[in-house]
């Protein structure tokens, strides 16, 4: 074959064309694809900022309450009562997810019990939120008796995001080498010095990723937040968690009723003024806006802490 | 012969080995680690040899259903290190290990030396330093890091790497020195370095070496064992096992007729 007559370079050529066209064909496809996804949300976006501008562009929106005017309505208990209720899903979720996914990672017999277990987390992320909403309803409100509060609502949310935080470490946990555990155990290190001076330190930006992206999730939740019953009209803030007194720091605020952006979002738009409509815009590309931020930072961490660890 | 007045530092007898599943991979294995010597396991892949070399330090004891058999004597305690009631972390603070590939802790270059100090809760800074700087003049590797210490230890190259390492390993001052086919993923130049690093080695501790390479058995090697589907055919002076073998298995697979 070291002699090619001219023409078969000839069809060899026309043979090649023909396949690229093939690569080109596909390239257009999947370009039309990705457009449909971004430009629809694109324009979702964009128009909630065309609708809800007046609004945001004013500062009294961030510091007033709900009123029964939709020009003097604010969205300030809403923003407070999101960042109360997120503190309390990061404290409740964030270690027992960990410990729980180094505990099935690295201490527990791998059996049918353990198996088990796993299918069973899995399965509980794709669980309804509504779901957790109901449970929530009847252990946190009815038998602790925690009422419709902060507490009850960080810990549904909570609960949500528990799979989320324990798959996401577990991911993390297994990408670290078997070559590196053993060069720990190598030493002479029992397996929690293993776990705190490796395991927890190397998975610790994936950890992050998993609790960020589990956290911007549940900023939007509103179905198991209306089930334990938010209110839609709060015209007062939770007691502050910080004092100027000894001992400095609150708890009462766990207990306070509250509302949360989505459920403000909500309630604006269920109005039939149109005014009120503005509001509901406005509070929607802020809540655009703090998911796209956490999860702006979810991936800058994750870049940053795998920046020194190669593998 | 000369093998019966060098004192021995470790042996093993009649030692088999069982992954989890039963597949028997050592059978029956009883050889000697002469003190201060270097004992080179020779052999195909999949005979065995790294599997016998990772009983010395328990590293089976990792994964569940992996079972011994047989004892691993360490003189001169006499200790059965295989004993259940011998803990494995005692054992590997007695018997370092060096790995196949480089494998630094994604730390700085002096808190992988320092780990074993660490694990062993000592706090003092002075002993640490002492001990860091130590381990690495030991390890041929203080005058290339001495001013970046702080580095972390990716940043060094695959041969520097490995005497990390077998700084980390030294650092602790161990009685025995495993290394696994530590050669295999480096260049002629690193091999070399490794090689002469472990002849020195050898004036303090003692140091078992599985090896895929019969030249480098030949070249840094006292003694010599020949390990075949998990059984020891051979083991002896190095010089006597590459020039003259008892077993007819052994000389094949010396000159090439297998393997």
């Amino acid at each position: 074959m070291n002699n090619q007559s001219p023409e078969n370079l000839q069809e060899v050529r026309a043979m090649i064309q023909r396949h690229k066209l093939n690569d080109y064909i596909f390239s257009i496809i999947g370009l039309l694809c990705l457009m449909v996804g971004l430009i629809t949300l694109l324009t979702l976006f964009i128009d909630l900022i065309l609708q809800g501008y007046p609004k945001l562009l004013s500062l009294s929106f961030y510091t007033d309450f709900p009123s029964r005017r939709a020009s003097s309505a604010g969205l300030l208990s809403a923003l407070v009562g999101s960042s109360l209720v997120m503190l309390v899903t990061f404290l409740s979720a964030v270690p027992m997810g960990v410990m729980a996914a180094i505990y099935l990672e690295e201490y527990a017999p791998k059996n049918w019990f353990s198996d088990l277990i796993e299918i069973n987390v899995s399965n509980l992320a794709a669980v309804p939120s509504i779901i957790y909403g109901l449970l929530a309803l009847g252990l946190f409100v009815y038998i602790l008796d925690l009422g419709q509060s902060i507490v009850t609502a960080g810990l549904t949310l909570g609960l949500l995001i528990l799979p989320v935080v324990i798959v996401a470490t577990r991911e993390s946990i297994r990408s670290i080498p078997i070559a590196i555990r053993e060069a720990a155990y190598a030493v002479g290190a029992t397996k929690w010095q293993v776990v705190y001076d490796h395991v927890i330190k190397y998975s610790f930006g994936g950890i992050l990723t998993g609790v960020i992206i589990g956290m911007a999730r549940a900023i939007g939740e509103t179905a198991p937040i209306i089930t334990i019953g938010a209110l839609t009209f709060i015209a007062f803030l939770p007691p502050s968690p910080v004092t100027t007194s000894a001992p400095f720091l609150n708890f009462e605020w766990l207990s306070s009723g509250f509302t949360v952006l989505p459920i403000q979002m909500f309630s604006w738009l269920s109005r039939p003024s149109e005014a009120f409509h503005v509001n509901a815009a406005a509070a929607g590309v802020i809540i655009i806006l703090v998911t796209l931020i956490m999860n702006g930072f979810a991936i800058r961490m994750r870049y940053k802490m795998r920046k020194n660890i190669k593998w | 012969m000369m093998t019966s007045t060098t004192p021995v530092k470790a042996e093993a007898r009649n030692l088999s080995f069982f992954y989890n599943g039963g597949n028997n991979a050592v059978k029956n294995v009883s050889m000697p680690l002469y003190e201060n010597k270097i004992t080179a396991l020779i052999g195909p892949s999949g005979c065995g040899k790294s599997t016998f070399l990772r009983c010395f330090n328990r590293m089976h004891d990792l994964y569940p259903g992996n079972k011994y058999d047989g004892q691993i004597i360490m003189h001169p305690d006499n200790t059965n290190i295989l004993e259940k009631n011998v803990d494995p972390i005692e054992v590997r603070m007695r018997i370092s290990m060096v790995f196949q590939k480089p494998n630094p802790f994604p730390k700085s270059i002096y808190e992988n030396v320092a780990y074993g100090l660490r694990v062993r809760g000592e706090k003092n800074r002075r002993v640490v330093d002492d001990k860091v700087e130590e381990a690495l003049k030991g390890a041929a590797l203080w005058n290339e890091v001495k001013d970046r210490l702080q580095d972390l230890a990716f940043n060094l190259s695959g041969g520097q790497q490995q005497r990390l390492c077998i700084a980390r390993a030294l650092a602790t001052d161990p009685e025995i020195m495993l290394f696994d086919e530590p050669t295999s993923a480096l260049d002629p130049i690193a091999t070399a370095n490794i090689e002469e690093l472990m002849s020195e080695l050898r004036n303090k501790l003692t140091i078992l070496v599985v090896t895929h390479n019969m030249q480098q058995a030949a070249r840094v090697s006292d003694y010599t064992a020949y390990m075949y589907l998990g059984e020891l055919i051979e083991h002896g002076e190095t010089d006597r096992i590459f020039t003259r073998p008892t077993r007819k298995e052994t000389e094949d697979y010396i000159t090439g007729k297998f393997g």
